[in-house]
Order: C-alpha cells, then structure tokens, then sequence
C-alpha cells in the first residue's frame, strides 16, 4: 500500500460515516469532532484553575480579608492550578485539541491511522479529569504539595490532602499519561505513514512539526513521571522507602527507611523539563503558521525554524536538573546542566530572529490572530531571557524561592503559550465552526489580556528581587520588605482580576458567532495550507470528499512575484502557477 | 539516570540520522510534482508497524528509567541484595520457549500453512500464562520466606520490575487473545490474523528481551 493509499484507507473500506447523533458528537471517532471534545474539556478545566488563580490573588493582594482562604485552601489552590494549567489544559488542548484537527487535516489524511484509539484517548484522558476533580471533593480535599509533588512532604501529616488527595492526583495522572500515549501513537504515526501524495517531511507546515517533535518528548517524558507517580503510591500506600527517607513526622515515626527524596526529584524533572518543550514547541508551530500568513510572506528561514524545533527537543533532556539547583549538587554536575541550559538559548534565538525576520517588510494585516502572534514574540522574549538569569546556579540561588521565578515561568509557558492558543484558535474558528467572530471584540480580548497579563507578571520580577517568596500564603516577619511590595501585590491582583473578567469577552464571542456570526469564506485568510482546501467548509468526515487533495508545493508561497493572488495553496500544481524562487522572491 | 540517557541517545540518534536524510539538500521552497515513492522510509508502509516500534520506545524508556532508578536507590546504605527464587529460571526458559513457539507460527503464518495456526498460537498462550503464574508463585514463595515489599529497598524493587513486566506481558495476551479467537472460530480474515500474529511475536520478543535485561540485572546485584 503506498502513502497516499494509507492515508485515503478509510475511503477505500467500508466507509465509517457516523449516522446517528451519540456516534456522531459522543462516541466519535472523528479526529475533529475528538480535537473539539479535547478542547471543550481543557478549556473547562483551564478555567477551573483560572478561578483557583483568582482565589491565590485574592489572599495575597488583601491578606486575611477572606475569611474562606485558610493556609491549607491556599496550598491546594496552588497545587491544583499549576498541575491543572500545565498538563490538563496545555498538554491536552496543545495535543489532543490542535493536534487532533490539525494533523490529519494538514498531512491530507482522510483521519488518524487508529481512530478507534484516538477515541478511547479522548475518553481516559476525560476520566483523569473526572477523578482529579473529584480530589476536591474528598474527605481532607485535593493535595497541597506543590505541582511538584515532591516527597516526603506530599504524604506526610501537616500537608493538606496527605491521604487521598494525594492518592488521587497520582491515579489521574497515571490515567492522563496512558490517554496522552494512546493520541501520541497516532500522532507519530499518522505523520509518518498517512500524509497524502506530494507531502515531503519538507513541505509540512511548521505547526505539525511543532506538534510531531512534541508528541515525541511527550511519548518519552511522560513515563518518567508514570514511574515516580507509580513508585510514590507504593510509598504512601504499601509503605515501601522508594523516596521516603527515615523520618519523624510530628513526632512518630511513620516507618520508612533511607528513601531519596532526590530521586523522585531526578525523575519528576526529568519528565517536567521536557514538558516546557512538549507545551512550548506546538505553539511555536502554530505561532510560525499564524505569523507567515498574516504578515503575507514566506517564513524566514524553513528549514533552520525545522532543525530549531528538533534541536531544541533534544536539548530539553538534559537540562533537567538546572530545576534542582537549591536541592544541592556537585559543583561539576551544576556547571554541566547551566551550560546545557543556557545552549538551549541559540536554537531558541534562531526561531526568535527568524519569526521576527519574517515580519520584517511584510503585508501584515493586524488581525486578532496576527495581534496575539505578535504579542507571543514579546511575552515569549521576556520570558526566555529572564530563564537566561535562572539558568545560571549562583544567579538562581538568591532567586530560586522568590516571585522573580513566578514571573518567568509564567512569562515562559503560561502567558506565551496562552497567546497562541487563543490565537490559534481565532485563526481556526472559521474552519472549525464556518463562522466568522467579532473582529472588535476579539481585539478588546488581545489588549485586555496582552496589557493585564504584562500588569501581573512585570511587577513579580521586582518583587522577586527584593526578596518577597514565592509559596507563601503570607508574609509574616519580613521586615526587609517595604510596604510598598504589599502595594504592588494588590496592584498585582487587580490586574489579575481584570484579566480573568476580560477572558468572558472570548466566550461572548464565540456564543454570538456560534449564534449570529456571519458565515466565512473556506479561506478567509488566503492561507496556503490544505485544512483551507477542504472541499466541504467546515469539513466533513473524511475530510476531503471523493478525492484526497495531492501536493506540489511547501506551505509558505506567499506573495510569489509575477502570480495574480498573494498565495498558492500547496496544492496548486506547478503549470498552473509559477515556481517559487525561478521568478524569484528577490525582486 | 545515565542509563535513561543513554537510551534517550540512541532513540536520538536514530532519529536524527533518519530526519537528516530526509531534509538534507531539500529545497523545500522549489514546487514540483513528487512520485509517490519520494517519502518512503526505512519503515515502508505499514502504520500498525510503526505504531508498535513507537510504543516499543515509549515501554523500554519506561523500564530504562525504573532501571536508572534502580541504580540510583541501590547506592544508598540500607539496600540488602535480594536472593532471587530459583523458580525464576524455569520461568526464564518458559519465556524464551513461548517465544520460540511464536516465531514458529509466525512463520506457519507467513507461509499459508493455516493449520499450524491454532496449535502454535495456544501452545504460546499456554507457555506465557505458564510464565506470568510462576512470576506469580515466585513472588508468594518470597512472601512466605518473609521477604516482603517492604522488607527493604531491593526487594521493593523486585516486586515493582517483575509486576510492571508481567502487566506488558498481559497486555500483550489481550491481542494474542483477539487473534486466537478469530483462529479459533475459523475467520476468514486471512491478512488481519496474518499481520496480528506478526506485530505479536515481535512485542513478545522484545519483552523476553527486556526480562533477559531485567534477570541479569537482578542476579547480578
């Protein structure tokens, strides 16, 4: 069977249209209307960590004015939002979200290559969310560890949660690592074996390689925390030493012997630094596409943006340990993981001038999508050249407890990645829905939230430099600290509100165009990509009809000289118009 | 964790090599009409093959991290080596024999002789339950002679190596099992039980190969 056959084998079989509503929109084996499940559920917990982020602003701007947030609320808000934020929302909508429609619709694929497993993906993937929202719910409610979970604490008396919040948090990860194996299978091999005739690894858009490299840190990372979270439930359930050390716990002795909470701590990073890349790399992707193609003009640079994203995705394996400077190190292993570190910064300068050369002279169009693009290349350069500071041991241990590190990772992979979701998905919705949204209202949501967000997060470097640390629920006897950093953290807060309400604007508008919205064109953004090729606006399953489309070209001919639009679709053949850099880009 | 990196180094390298040839001296910008033979890789055309290779490297980073983990934790001072049952060795050889057996009817597979079929994909059923209930026996003969989970580190270990091997092997009996009854009943379906079989033998392979790595590493510490 050749590519293009695998790709079109659905067609070919007995086709697998669904007919009634359940096999349509429930037990669907469609990868749109599964991406769309992926992303209604991460959305829905997304904003179940933004509330619980509103609840931690609250006690920190105005101490003790509520009477509703305890110390140990406080710590399971903290907990409960950085886990939720990180894997429940941006791994799942990242992968399962844009990778499940976008993959398939832009290799040519009629569908992933096992949908009955992507289906199951979505389901096991819906069950980690159910039982880690029931966690809030049980007797002693969710754990209060830290998103880190790190032992011997998460299961000692004194932490919020010890018994079976932290019990299940651990079950729904070991439940959300087995749905993110079973989509990454597809993923990976959907790329490799279903793109359509035409589709070279070279010619792919730079979002699946974003989302292909991801899928592939993901599939290796991810049993690292799978090992530690299986090894930590034997310890807190079976009683075994894995990582618990001999201990006192409030006086007794719980019965553990010579554990190393270190190890946990190499397995934990050396899972939860290459989960920066697997959410940083899909949004340079997209971020790339958005930028190309509403600037009018080819990305700078293709191939280098390519070999960026595997280099960085390789780098990000052995950095790990630069998050366990303050645990104490050998000096040498210290030099060894800085050093690695901070060469993670050239391939990720290269993608920065890169986006940023391919601004330069173009056709921009100021569109929602490009204005968030536009605000990922500010955010990400904060944010990454803060991470230069901490990736340096002596500069990170004065900071390593302090707001500063709040700031940047937030900078790094909250704000950054948030932007090109919602970019991402104002650039998609008219394929999506086949419906336009609000373009005004959609540029009050950019400006609230670009400008809130920079509100929050500028402010925390400087409260981080004077000291102010991160984790507490309140400050207590720091007289080194000036009143006016309690100022600045109401300020904080009020920005961080005015954020959160701005994020109702976004919902307004895709009910009002889901309601009212004009319908759009297949192709409002004159994009070159074959999901706006679809012979069917939105698509229908199966995607492309009778025939599968067949490739001629990469993604990026914008603007060609001498051809009457400013784009060709990759699938226009060569005859009919002119080859790329024979009429040449040089003018 | 050298040895998760040194695994995470060669699926690397691997990679890279393949990717390099794949984009070196391509000009991605230059449009033109490509055969349908200009992206096929080193794993030709089969989706179900690749998709086990990929799962294959995703088991053996798991292992390889637990074994980093083990190496890690054994240089702590409370780790008593474990003796490991004698029983293990007959296991061993049950193992190895289930996989002999499958080879075989992989082979009876490729070469259409359907009627070796049923005998030699029970007779690996037989041999690799036969193996995950000595496991099981070996594992209450350590219980009964007061070793248990947590006696201490190593034993810890034991438990958590030999349990999470015999969960794969399981796994793996839930296909074998699918192709057995489609044998049994006497589908029609001739290619699917053909290339079932196939995907088969090379998982129960690779899982003798991984307890081989596992059972040296235990005798040996």
């Amino acid at each position: 069977m050749s590519y293009a056959a695998i790709a079109d084998r659905d067609h070919e079989r007995e086709h697998h249209e669904p007919q009634t509503f359940i096999t349509k929109y429930i037990w669907s084996q469609d990868h749109k209307v599964i991406a769309i499940q992926y992303g209604i559920t991460a959305i829905f917990v997304g904003l179940i960590a933004l509330g619980l982020s509103v609840m931690m602003r609250l006690q920190l701007g105005f101490p003790n004015e509520f009477a509703f947030i305890n110390p140990e609320n406080y710590y399971q808000f903290i907990t409960m939002h950085g886990m939720i934020m990180v894997i429940y929302l941006l791994t799942a909508l990242f992968l399962g979200g844009f990778g499940n429609y976008l993959i398939p619709l832009m290799c040519g694929s009629r569908d992933m290559v096992f949908p009955y497993m992507n289906m199951l993906s979505y389901w096991v993937y819906l069950l980690s969310v159910i039982v880690l929202l029931i966690s809030f719910f049980v007797p002693g409610g969710s754990t209060g560890a830290g998103w880190t979970l790190y032992p011997p604490q998460a299961i000692l008396p004194g932490t919020p949660g010890k018994d079976l919040g932290i019990v299940l948090m651990l079950g729904s990860l070991a439940l959300f690592i087995v749905a993110f194996t079973m989509g990454g299978l597809n993923y990976v091999t959907t790329v490799l074996q279903a793109r359509c005739k035409g589709m070279t690894l070279m010619r792919l858009p730079l979002s699946v390689w974003g989302i292909f490299i991801a899928t592939i840190l993901g599939l290796l990372a991810f049993p690292a925390l799978l090992v530690s979270a299986v090894m930590m439930l034997f310890d807190k359930l079976l009683g075994t030493s894995f990582f618990m050390p001999a201990i006192s716990s409030m006086g007794i002795d719980p019965g553990y012997t010579g554990g190393s909470p270190i190890l946990f701590q190499h397995l934990f990073w050396f899972f939860g630094h290459p989960e920066v890349y697997i959410v940083a790399l899909p949004a340079f992707g997209l971020v790339s596409d958005l930028l190309s193609t509403h600037a009018r003009k080819n990305i700078f640079g293709y191939r280098m943006m390519v070999w960026a994203i595997i280099a960085i995705g390789g780098l990000s394996f052995i950095v790990w340990a630069h998050h366990m400077y303050v645990s104490g190190m050998n000096p040498y292993f210290g030099f060894f993981f800085a050093t690695t570190t901070l060469i993670i910064a050239v391939p990720t300068a290269i993608k920065v001038y890169n986006w940023v050369l391919t601004l330069w002279q173009g056709n921009i169009h100021l569109r929602v999508p490009m204005l968030f693009a536009i605000g990922f290349i500010f955010t990400f350069i904060h944010g990454g050249l803060t991470g230069l500071f901490l990736g340096n041991v002596t500069i990170d241990m004065p900071l390593s407890d302090t707001y500063f590190v709040v700031a940047h990772f937030h900078m790094v992979m909250g704000v950054s990645p948030i932007m090109v979701v919602f970019g991402a998905i104002y650039h998609w919705w008219p394929k999506i829905s086949g419906k336009m949204y609000n373009e005004t209202l959609g540029k009050w949501h950019f400006w609230m939230t670009f400008l809130g967000t920079y509100a929050i997060y500028l402010p925390m470097h400087y409260l981080g430099f004077q000291g102010v640390p991160r984790r507490y629920y309140a400050m207590g006897n720091t007289e080194f600290l000036p009143e006016s950093a309690q100022a600045l953290n109401a300020s904080i807060t009020m920005a961080a509100l005015l954020v959160a309400v701005a994020q109702i604007l976004f919902f307004i508008n895709i009910i009002w165009s889901l309601v009212k919205g004009p319908k759009s064109d297949p192709n409002p953004w004159d994009a070159t990509t074959l999901e706006w090729q679809t012979p069917d606006h939105p698509p229908k399953h199966g995607n492309w009809g009778d025939k599968l489309p067949v490739v001629y070209r990469w993604a990026y001919d914008y603007s060609v000289p001498g051809y009457k639009d400013d784009f060709i679709p990759q699938n226009v053949p060569p005859d009919e118009a002119p080859a790329g850099r024979e009429h040449g880009v040089k003018h | 964790m050298t040895i998760a990196l040194g695994f995470l180094g060669i699926i690397l390298v691997t990679l890279l090599g393949w990717l390099l040839k794949q984009t070196i001296n391509v000009q991605p910008w230059v449009a033109e009409t490509v055969g349908e033979s200009a992206h096929h890789g080193p794993l030709g055309n089969s989706p179900k093959l690749t998709g086990l290779l990929t799962l294959l490297a995703v088991v053996t980073a798991f292992f390889a991290l637990i074994l980093s983990a083990y190496a890690l934790r054994m240089e702590l001072g409370d780790w008593i080596p474990l003796t490991e049952p004698q029983l293990l060795w007959s296991n061993t050889v049950m193992l190895i024999m289930a996989s002999i057996v499958f080879q075989w009817t992989r082979n009876a597979a490729v070469n259409e002789q359907p009627g070796r079929l049923q005998a030699g994909l029970l007779l690996t059923g037989v041999l690799t339950l036969g193996f995950v209930l000595g496991q099981f026996i070996a594992w209450q003969q350590l219980q009964n002679s007061g070793q248990l989970i947590t006696s201490n580190p190593a034993n810890a270990f034991f438990y958590f190596l030999t349990g999470a091997h015999a969960v794969h092997i399981l796994g793996g009996m839930y296909v074998w099992a699918r192709a057995t009854i489609k044998v049994v009943s006497g589908s029609q379906d001739v290619e699917g039980i053909r290339r079932s079989i196939e995907l088969c033998t090379i998982y129960w392979h690779y899982l003798l190969l991984v307890w081989l790595v596992l059972f040296g590493l235990l005798l040996s510490t």
